[in-house]
């Protein structure tokens, strides 16, 4: 007996939110027709900068899934300064993510120390076809679009020198 | 039996009241599972529901009588074989059996038993047995896990709801649905004939406890022990799949719009307008009209009754076995029995 109050006020829950469901609409988005926006921080994609990268090899070593493929080669670049002697750099041939097997653990974004990976809040890239899911070093520049501005830094946080 | 200008041969007659008993099972059960199952737990829950197929999601239910058609009937090796594609069957035909006797109009009955009342009682609990057989002929343990839950709930339930109906019966001194029909619509309280006099404001207490009765028989959640899907994956009805699986689930709601129709005989008037209304005395004077409109009328009482069956069903969370049977037999027999006292003295105090 004494817990009927409770039974009755678990169904003018239930009710309550049938009404405002009617009402002012339900939380939820219909989403082919309609868009949710992710949050700017959210783990849609992971993009490629590929002028940072120096095949570094350290993301590929990172992965937990080891789905990221790197080929590079060195080659000479001309010195920085007239006069000086050429410079040996590490040249980019393959940058591959296959998202299938990515778990968007964001391990290599982290361990980037050139700042050549980004995570971007893009989410619709299925394909029919699970090789497809491989984006190779020029998919994975185009995301660059995608990547939002990085958030203003707390007030006293460190900055970056 | 009908008083229809054209007189119907029997086998017209036959042929209609097939045709009757399959529409008052399977459209009270289709409606249910669009308006409440889809539409009305999506709302609780903010959500908007199916949405794509046909206006407001409305054909989704096609859509998904055809993907379950499509799927593959499965029985498992061990299964024994007859028992397991009887036993959906059987859950269905219980239902099919247990409209035939719900008056829907003065004329509009299925069959006009003078024990309809022992008959629905009766047959109400033979789904049990299909539920039972679909259980132990599996060949799975959380099936049969769920089948002996189900049979234990069904016969602690269906105690109370048959002793809430004696009140009933003993205040219509009648045990035919279409007599206690009439009883309520030809009565008066304290003279004054405007609603007629429904049972359940008298037998409020015998009203509440045979739809608590009705919530466990159904299976429907406070009382969801049998198939309870995070401890038994999905009870006695683990290993159906397609049409079988169909079945059951068809089964589920179909039964509980026939309840609820029993329901609204027994205590909310049934198909019957206050007689007073229309300066009807009895049975006989009732208008043909009446045969048109009290389906209607059924249709409208049983909508509210499953909407508030399924109103509770989305808002509460499950009993516990213990808790469950507890409930049944501490609180609500005793409950049931203290109403049959009271309702039969008063009937022979007055």
């Amino acid at each position: 007996m004494p817990k009927v109050p409770g039974l009755v006020k678990g169904l003018g829950v239930t009710m309550g939110t049938l009404f405002r469901t009617v009402k002012e609409g339900a939380d939820t988005v219909q989403y082919p027709h309609a868009k949710e926006a992710p949050p700017v921080r959210a783990r849609g994609v992971i993009a490629l900068r590929e002028d940072n990268c120096t095949a570094c090899m350290l993301c590929a070593r990172s992965c937990p899934d080891w789905c990221i493929y790197i080929e590079g080669h060195k080659q000479l670049a001309p010195p920085r300064r007239a006069g000086g002697k050429p410079r040996q750099v590490n040249h980019l041939d393959r940058f591959d993510i296959d998202y299938a097997l990515c778990m968007y653990c964001g391990i290599c974004v982290e361990v980037c120390p050139f700042d050549a990976l980004f995570w971007s809040p893009e989410y619709e890239y299925s394909e029919p076809k699970i090789a497809d899911l491989l984006h190779d070093k020029t998919k994975l520049g185009e995301w660059m679009e995608t990547v939002p501005e990085a958030p203003e830094l707390e007030a006293g946080a460190e900055k970056k020198k | 039996m009908l008083h229809v200008a054209v007189e119907i041969p029997y086998w017209g007659q036959s042929l209609l009241r097939v045709l009757g008993g399959i529409a008052a099972v399977l459209l009270p059960a289709g409606t249910i599972v669009y308006l409440f199952l889809f539409k009305m737990m999506s709302f609780m829950q903010s959500r908007l529901g199916p949405m794509e197929a046909g206006p407001f999601g409305s054909m989704q239910l096609f859509a998904e009588v055809g993907k379950w058609l499509q799927k593959e009937d499965i029985i498992p090796e061990n299964a024994d074989e007859r028992i397991y594609k009887m036993a959906p069957i059987i859950v269905l035909v219980s239902t099919f059996l247990l409209v035939v006797v719900v008056p829907f109009g003065p004329d509009a009955w299925f069959t006009n038993f003078s024990a309809g009342v022992f008959y629905a009682l009766a047959i109400g609990s033979v789904s049990v047995i299909g539920i039972l057989v679909a259980g132990w002929s599996s060949a799975n343990k959380y099936s049969l896990l769920g089948g002996l839950r189900a049979a234990g709930q069904l016969i602690a339930y269906e105690l109370p709801m048959v002793l809430a109906v004696v009140g009933v019966v003993i205040q219509a001194g009648s045990m035919n649905l279409q007599d206690i029909v009439v009883a309520q619509n030809t009565g008066s309280i304290f003279g004054w004939d405007g609603i007629g006099f429904p049972f359940v404001i008298t037998q409020f207490l015998g009203f509440l406890i045979f739809m608590i009765a009705v919530q466990a028989e159904l299976t429907q959640v406070p009382f969801d022990m049998p198939i309870a899907e995070s401890e038994l994956v999905s009870g006695y009805m683990t290993e159906y799949s397609g049409f079988r699986f169909l079945i059951f689930f068809i089964g589920e709601f179909a039964t509980a719009g026939v309840f609820a129709f029993i329901a609204s005989v027994l205590f909310l008037g049934g198909w019957g307008v206050p007689f007073a209304w229309f300066g009807w005395d009895s049975l006989d004077q009732v208008d043909n009209w009446m045969n048109i409109g009290g389906p209607l009328i059924m249709l409208t009482k049983m909508m509210v009754l499953t909407g508030i069956i399924m109103w509770v069903r989305f808002s509460y969370p499950r009993f516990r076995e213990d808790q469950l049977q507890r409930f049944a037999w501490k609180v609500l027999i005793p409950l049931s029995l203290a109403n049959i006292a009271v309702t039969a003295i008063v009937k022979v105090a007055i």
